[in-house]
């Protein structure tokens, strides 16, 4: 379905310096420097999977969405999706994807949210009854029906985003690009929109790549996760390897009835103890989560507890550490 | 064609929103060109004519121009603010639609309160047309259309290609407005009054002079030699649109191919 193979892509930047003088200076004349924004990209995506995209800022996954999305010519490499090169035929390539871009709204912004989807059948040139068939499941899905008729501009975060999404699938495209579809959301409309994008995925078929910073996002939706790092691909395959890998550390705070006995369990380590609250850390190559709250009851009273894996953010700082870049 | 006028219909009732804004800046919009005829008039007031040219043969000059750069205005506005589109990176959605670049950044945009520009040359046209002997006949008519619409066309190609420039400087460049304003001002005087470098360069390389002055010396019966060839000339300053076109699709690759 998707398939890029050798994607390379550099960017020519301007250099940016300090002080008055050199910004006189480079009103006339520029240094720049040659960014590789993307090196040696390789990967496939079979129909019907969802993958999460992911890394840090600036490591390249708004570029290769760009260039998967039929925006940006690479420099080299090759690139097939459902038997097009994305920036050739860019018309005939695009009716097949819908493209979310979380920062930036594809909406008209002061007319009623219905209009902007009328239009959209429009651009698309969405047969009538297919339209009418895909606006239905859309409202009902992402419950639309009351906001459908106030203006963009007077929707919150969260209806806005739903409205997005919604407003990328009118014309039923076969393969959805998400951009940091959740950025900025609350819990609420985040879950929402996590359940809908598994439900277009389920019954539509729809292929889906997101790229996110949050974790959740990935551990909810994605089997698959991408990691790019500084324009390389770091990592492909399945998320829970990846954090077997890399983030077999978890940690688990936990608030008891007052209790002065040590709490020390072999494989853990504590971090911060105090007689009603004590932060562990587990490595879970030595012992299992259930093992560490099974012995900790039998120790203590519980009156709470929270387990946090580690961050991704964590983890991608020691891929880098292993990747040496 | 149908799209754009859908497009029209969207951005119309986004601009209906803000009622009391359109009135306002529909009315300002009378009044600028206003003070310029105004100052027209009182120039022939003083001195009866200039080169030959009498007031209302140039108030009728005044009117085309005046009326081609307000409708240019409002329906090519796009291509006009297109700077704003860039910055926004709005135009990276652009490309994942399956239309035209043209067609959709054209649509993106209007500038309706121009209603007000153009009722004013609009009056000034009527008021011209009846003062001046003019013969009328149906080819006349049709010249004087394709006068204005053709000026659209020329104002439209200026526009394509300073948006065409964003691609490089990413903001909009002034410059541009030499060419639409500089022109227009230019323009609403028959262009023989000026030196004739001014003259040249404003009928063979920015063809405003085919959309006015040419045609014009047909419809005031001013012409020497082959009438029809004058009267074509609205259609020949149209064509300016189609090198634009072409620029306007290289800066489209370079964009796709650079990113910023």
């Amino acid at each position: 379905m998707i398939k890029l193979e050798g994607i390379t892509k550099s960017f020519k930047v301007a250099k940016r310096s300090t002080g008055l003088r050199q910004a006189t200076k480079a009103l006339f004349y520029r240094e720049h420097t040659i960014v590789e924004a993307l090196k040696d990209i390789t990967f496939s995506i079979e129909p019907g999977e969802i993958v999460g995209y992911i890394g840090p800022n600036g490591a390249g996954k708004s570029t290769t969405i760009k260039i998967m999305s039929g925006i940006l010519v690479p420099d080299g490499g090759n690139c097939s999706i459902m038997g097009y090169t994305p920036w050739k035929n860019r018309v005939d390539y695009v009716k097949n994807i819908g493209v979310v871009f979380g920062q930036r709204s594809q909406l008209w912004w002061d007319v009623p949210v219905i209009d902007s989807f009328e239009l959209l059948k429009d651009i698309y040139n969405v047969p009538e009854q297919e339209y009418k068939t895909t606006l239905n499941l859309l409202i009902e899905t992402l419950e639309l029906k009351e906001i459908m008729n106030s203006p963009v501009r007077q929707l919150s975060l969260g209806q806005r985003m739903r409205c997005e999404i919604a407003a990328s699938l009118i014309h039923n495209p076969q393969i959805l690009f998400l951009d940091e579809p959740t950025i900025g959301l609350d819990a609420v409309s985040k879950i929402a929109v996590r359940q809908f994008i598994k439900t277009i995925n389920q019954e539509k078929g729809v292929t889906v790549l997101l790229t996110t910073h949050d974790m959740n996002d990935i551990e909810a939706l994605a089997n698959r996760v991408i990691l790019i790092g500084k324009g390389s691909l770091l990592y492909d395959g399945k998320i829970e390897e990846l954090k077997k890998r890399f983030g077999s550390h978890k940690t688990i705070t936990v608030d008891y009835r007052k209790n002065i006995n040590s709490i020390d369990i072999p494989g853990t380590s504590i971090i911060h103890w105090s007689p009603e609250h004590a932060v562990l850390s587990i490595d879970t190559e030595k012992i299992l989560t259930s093992e560490v709250i099974t012995e900790l009851s039998q120790k203590v009273d519980l009156l709470d507890v929270t387990i946090e894996s580690q961050p991704i953010e964590d983890v991608i700082i020691q891929l880098y550490k292993e990747f040496q870049i | 064609m149908s799209l754009y006028f859908k497009y029209l219909l969207i951005l119309f009732k986004s601009q209906m929103q803000y009622r009391t804004s359109f009135w306002l800046l529909s009315i300002g919009q009378f009044f600028i060109p206003f003070s310029v005829f105004a100052g027209l008039y009182f120039l022939f007031e003083r001195f009866g004519h200039i080169k030959g040219w009498d007031f209302f043969e140039v108030a009728l000059c005044f009117a085309v121009i005046h009326m081609a750069f307000s409708l240019s205005e409002c329906f090519a506005r796009g291509f006009d603010t297109f700077s704003s589109l860039i910055i926004k990176g709005d135009f990276d959605r652009v490309l994942v639609r399956p239309r035209s670049t043209f067609l959709q950044v054209l649509g993106s945009k209007f500038e309706f309160t121009r209603i007000g520009r153009l009722l004013q040359s609009g009056i000034v046209l009527i008021w011209a047309l009846n003062n001046l002997p003019i013969e009328w006949s149906f080819v006349k008519v049709v010249t004087l259309f394709f006068m204005i619409t053709s000026g659209v066309f020329i104002f439209t190609g200026i526009y394509m290609l300073a948006a065409t420039m964003c691609f490089w400087t990413v903001q909009g460049l002034e410059v541009a407005n030499i060419f639409t304003d500089g022109g227009r001002e230019m323009a609403q005087y028959p262009l023989n009054i000026y030196q004739k470098w001014v003259a040249q360069f404003f009928t063979y390389v920015i063809p405003f002079g085919t959309v006015n002055y040419l045609p014009l010396l047909f419809i005031l019966g001013k012409t020497k030699g082959n009438e029809l060839l004058y009267m074509l000339t609205p259609l020949a300053g149209s064509l300016f649109i189609l090198p634009c076109i072409f620029v306007w699709q290289f800066g489209v690759r370079h964009y796709r191919s650079t990113g910023s």
